[in-house]
């Protein structure tokens, strides 16, 4: 079993807590289990609200970008927080394999997390850009051009070709170099500090 | 006639009780007797001044200057100022404040919850439909769970509490049980785990375990007996108590179930624990338990020998605190504090203990242990099972250095 496939095992046994138990849960015996208040969703009220974009690709619109096109919008856009090529700041670093070997961000101080030695999903780049950048113009960014910044961040960060598309076909199936990394809390009270 | 019970002096200097007396003689009571005041002695006092009348709104008096302290530009943050506080609530205007976007102004009127993905009836709520559920107030703190990194990392003996821990806070939240919205839009019994966003204008986002929907998570309207704050999320938040201050989404306004996590930025690039062996840990949503002392402590000082009543706040978010104990020697000898009612879960916990200075310099700590039998751990022990590089989920215990001038610093333990 690889370290991904526990992860996600361990997600579905964490998440998985039967909710039987709670039927009863602060009900009075006048509480109807069903009180008819709200309204039904269209719709178009999930179209207009749901952004979510998951790491098998759900929810990713149609449209596509270059790392090209992405590095003139990201020069246009981007560069006056994170710097000419995602490194140089003010604000977060984009952009930095190093170190290349090992993850040993618990032990070493001096390095600096980005999406490329750090994030586990390349979809949630989309995700983060399309929700809450340029951090003084978040929602103005049209999904092409999204496309193409998340390619050209994926580019600079040496995880895709410069000659590749980023569509919601290719997204998902790029691979992080962290996403074996991750595991799940296996803090549970009790005397033992972990 | 005059009603006033006590003397009282008029500007020639005679009392008004003189006055009555000679009143009272003039209609044939000269039994009063009280003409025989003497006219001659020490300066009489001035009045006492009328108070202030009665106003639409009550505001604090004007000494107390009760102040957050407000950190950085682009990530909007304040800390609670908790050496000034008494009790365990916090006053709604002190609350401590984390946004990654901005405070956003959210029309009552316009706001909604949408509630969609695994479930029979997706539904759209707004305030007052989620008022007319059946209304749950709880006592919970929260906690940013990067509060206390300067008690880890970057140790500076001129730290108040505030400064150390100020990014935890108790009220007291009124809102509807999510198990009860569960019901309401009929949960797919596959779903289990759900978005919650938030109406910020980064749509803030974290995907959570549903069990914690069926345990005891809310949509809170309400702070402390008003409608929350708009920095506590306005008109209305998610509440998970005992949980990283982070998944508790303000300006909730979506609810996507699903069944599985969806991976968002502030579950992986941050709010993650990289951890000595090489990994790093995601979705650590509890708070482990901890405890500050609040006094004496920087800027204040002891300022004589005698008795001090330490205290400070102690809390865990998997339950109750079940003891905290007072060392004044560094942790070499441990004595148990008093919790002051009321104790509970998930909740700040006052506790005190009477300490007798006797001008030798002292090195005070406070140690909680919550129903689990967790213990806070030493900087030195948190260090060793989370390395150096760790951003979150600093609980270790806080020391105060009293020294023999009685000034007091933020100190290392040991
Ligand atoms: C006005 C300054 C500003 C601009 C312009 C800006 N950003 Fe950001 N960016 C920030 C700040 C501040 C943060 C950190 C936000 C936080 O932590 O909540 C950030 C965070 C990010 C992150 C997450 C970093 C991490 O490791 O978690 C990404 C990715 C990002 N920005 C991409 C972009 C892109 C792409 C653009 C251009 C479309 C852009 N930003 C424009 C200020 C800016």
């Amino acid at each position: 079993m690889t370290r991904g496939a526990i992860c996600k095992s361990v997600l579905v046994a964490v998440a998985a807590i039967t909710p039987m138990h709670v039927r009863q849960h602060g009900m009075s015996s006048r509480a109807p289990v069903h009180y008819g208040l709200g309204r039904p969703a269209t719709a178009a009220d999930i179209q207009a609200w749901d952004v979510t974009v998951m790491p098998d690709g759900r929810g990713l619109p149609s449209g596509s970008g270059t790392p090209a096109q992405g590095a003139a919008i990201f020069a246009q856009r981007c560069a006056r927080c994170h710097g000419p090529t995602g490194v140089e700041g003010p604000f977060d670093r984009l952009v930095g394999r190093e170190p290349r070997q090992g993850f040993p961000f618990g032990r070493d101080t001096s390095l600096v997390r980005t999406i490329g030695n750090y994030w586990p999903y390349s979809t949630t780049v989309y995700d983060y850009i399309d929700r809450a950048m340029p951090y003084d113009a978040p929602g103005s960014l049209t999904p092409n051009e999204i496309y193409s910044l998340v390619a050209f961040l994926l580019w600079k960060n040496e995880i895709i070709a410069d000659t590749a598309t980023m569509d919601a076909r290719t997204l998902p199936r790029v691979r992080m170099p962290a996403r074996d990394r991750f595991v799940v809390d296996n803090r549970r009270g009790g005397p033992e500090v972990r | 006639m005059n009603d006033q019970p006590h003397e009282r002096r008029e500007p020639d200097g005679l009392t008004r009780r003189r006055l009555v007396a000679g009143t009272a003689a003039a209609i044939g009571l000269a039994m009063l007797r009280r003409s025989a005041f003497p006219q001659t002695g020490p300066a009489p006092p001035p009045s006492r001044p009328l108070g202030g009348t009665a106003t639409v709104l009550g505001a604090r008096a004007p000494q107390e200057k009760l102040q957050r302290i407000v950190f950085g530009t682009m990530h909007g943050m304040s800390l609670t100022p908790l050496q000034d506080l008494h009790g365990i609530i916090t006053p709604s205007d002190l609350h401590y404040e984390r946004h990654h976007a901005g405070v956003p102004a959210i029309d009552p009127h316009e706001y909604k919850l949408l509630i969609h993905g695994m479930v029979d009836r997706p539904t759209v709520f707004d305030l007052e439909a989620l008022k007319r559920f059946p209304a749950v107030s709880r006592f919970h703190f929260l906690e940013c769970s990067g509060n206390g990194s300067s008690g880890y990392t970057d140790v500076r003996p001129d730290q108040s509490p505030q400064v150390v821990d100020g990014l935890t806070s108790t009220s007291e939240w009124t809102g509807v049980s999510l198990s009860t919205l569960l019901r309401e839009v009929g949960v797919h019994p596959r779903a289990t785990w759900f978005l919650a966003e938030g109406g910020d204008a980064a749509l803030m986002a974290r995907s959570i375990p549903i069990a914690k929907a069926w345990d005891d998570a809310m949509i809170a309207y309400g702070q402390n007996g008003e409608a929350l704050r708009p920095e506590q999320g306005y008109p209305a938040r998610l509440l998970l108590p005992g949980w990283e201050g982070n998944t508790n989404v303000k300006w909730i306004r979506r609810l996507e179930f699903a069944d599985r996590p969806f991976m968002t930025r502030d579950e992986t690039s941050k709010y993650t624990d990289p951890l000595p062996n090489g990994t790093a840990r995601m979705f650590s949503f509890v708070m482990d338990a901890k405890s500050i002392i609040t006094s004496p402590a920087y800027p204040a000082a002891v300022t004589g020998h005698g008795w001090w009543d330490v205290t400070g706040l102690a809390w865990s978010g998997r339950g109750r605190i079940s003891r905290v104990d007072v060392s004044t020697d560094g942790g070499t000898r441990w004595s148990p504090a008093v919790l002051e009612q009321p104790v509970l879960p998930k909740c700040h916990t006052r506790f005190t203990f009477p300490w007798k200075w006797d001008g030798a310099e002292a090195l005070l700590m406070s140690r909680a242990t919550d129903e689990t039998g967790y213990v806070q751990p030493t900087l030195a022990e948190l260090r060793r099972v989370r390395g150096l590089g760790t951003n979150y989920h600093f609980n270790n215990m806080r020391a105060w250095r009293v020294r023999r001038d009685g000034s007091v610093l933020f100190g290392l333990e040991g």
